[in-house]
């Protein structure tokens, strides 16, 4: 009696493993790919090498609500007086749920005048965005936005 | 072989001088991912503009690296101190030998 339930169920797990693998066939196949929250902390590392980075200073600003993660503007200010020997060198934004987490990198000179970059980007998936700023003395900040995606980018047949 | 597109440069022709301008510039560009599928279930190659350059009477002010996270037809806004009068060069370079230049005149004064 004991064995015929097990093997009841085994008869099952099996049915049902066959139809989840159809659905990874169907659908998830390009969304496999995904980037998760430790990519986006390991392309951050990548970045920022040892130092540490510290919230502040820079400002991302996308729309809280997204219909087409096609095209997303997005801005992305830090604040910084941008004089020769305190300036912007680099903003890195970064995505955790794209499929490659890095968007863009921006290299800033003194003569920029302002660190303010505003782009359009894709999204894949609701998540959260995060901008990472190098500033000419070496420290790191670091600023994050929340959206929602309706309609994820990138995933659509062609 | 060697492609290139149209591009648009948006920014003021005059200036005062050390004021800040804003420069928009946008390159027609199908930024094509690297992660989407053919109907038939083949990966389309990835093919974007790797970079954008922009030199102030031949000095570099900014640049910016792309990655398949920009959309298509990517448009970028920055900002600059207008110094001098002179010619801005702007130059997107990407994959398949992808290159496109553009040039705008200010007048500082």
């Amino acid at each position: 009696m004991n064995k015929m339930t097990h093997q009841h169920r085994r008869h099952w797990f099996k049915q049902v493993q066959g139809l989840g693998l159809l659905a990874i066939g169907f659908c998830v196949n390009p969304l496999a790919a995904f980037a998760k929250k430790e990519d986006a902390n390991e392309a951050i590392k990548k970045i920022v090498g040892g130092a540490t980075v510290r919230t502040g200073k820079v400002t991302l600003t996308i729309p809280p609500l997204v219909e087409n993660g096609n095209l997303v503007v997005l801005k992305v200010s830090v604040d910084s007086p941008m004089s020769a020997n305190d300036y912007v060198k680099a903003i890195h934004v970064i995505a955790e749920g794209n499929p490659l987490p890095n968007i863009f990198t921006a290299y800033l000179t003194p003569r920029s005048g302002t660190a303010n970059i505003t782009t359009r980007v894709r999204l894949a998936d609701s998540q959260t965005v995060w901008a990472v700023a190098q500033l000419s003395n070496g420290s790191f900040w670091q600023g994050s936005a929340e959206t929602l995606v309706t309609l994820s980018a990138c995933t659509e047949m062609v | 072989m060697s492609k290139t597109s149209r591009t648009s440069i948006t920014m003021p022709a005059t200036a005062k001088k050390d004021s800040i301008i804003e420069i928009r510039a946008i390159a027609q560009h199908d930024m094509e991912s690297g992660f989407r599928y053919t109907e038939g279930g083949k990966l389309i190659p990835r093919d974007i503009i790797r970079t954008f350059t922009c030199t102030y009477n031949n000095i570099e002010v900014f640049k910016a690296d792309f990655y398949s996270g920009i959309g298509a037809n990517p448009l970028i806004i920055f900002t600059t101190v207008a110094v001098e009068s002179g010619t801005l060069q702007f130059k997107w370079i990407g994959d398949d030998g992808y290159e496109a230049v553009n040039q705008a005149r200010i007048t500082v004064s």
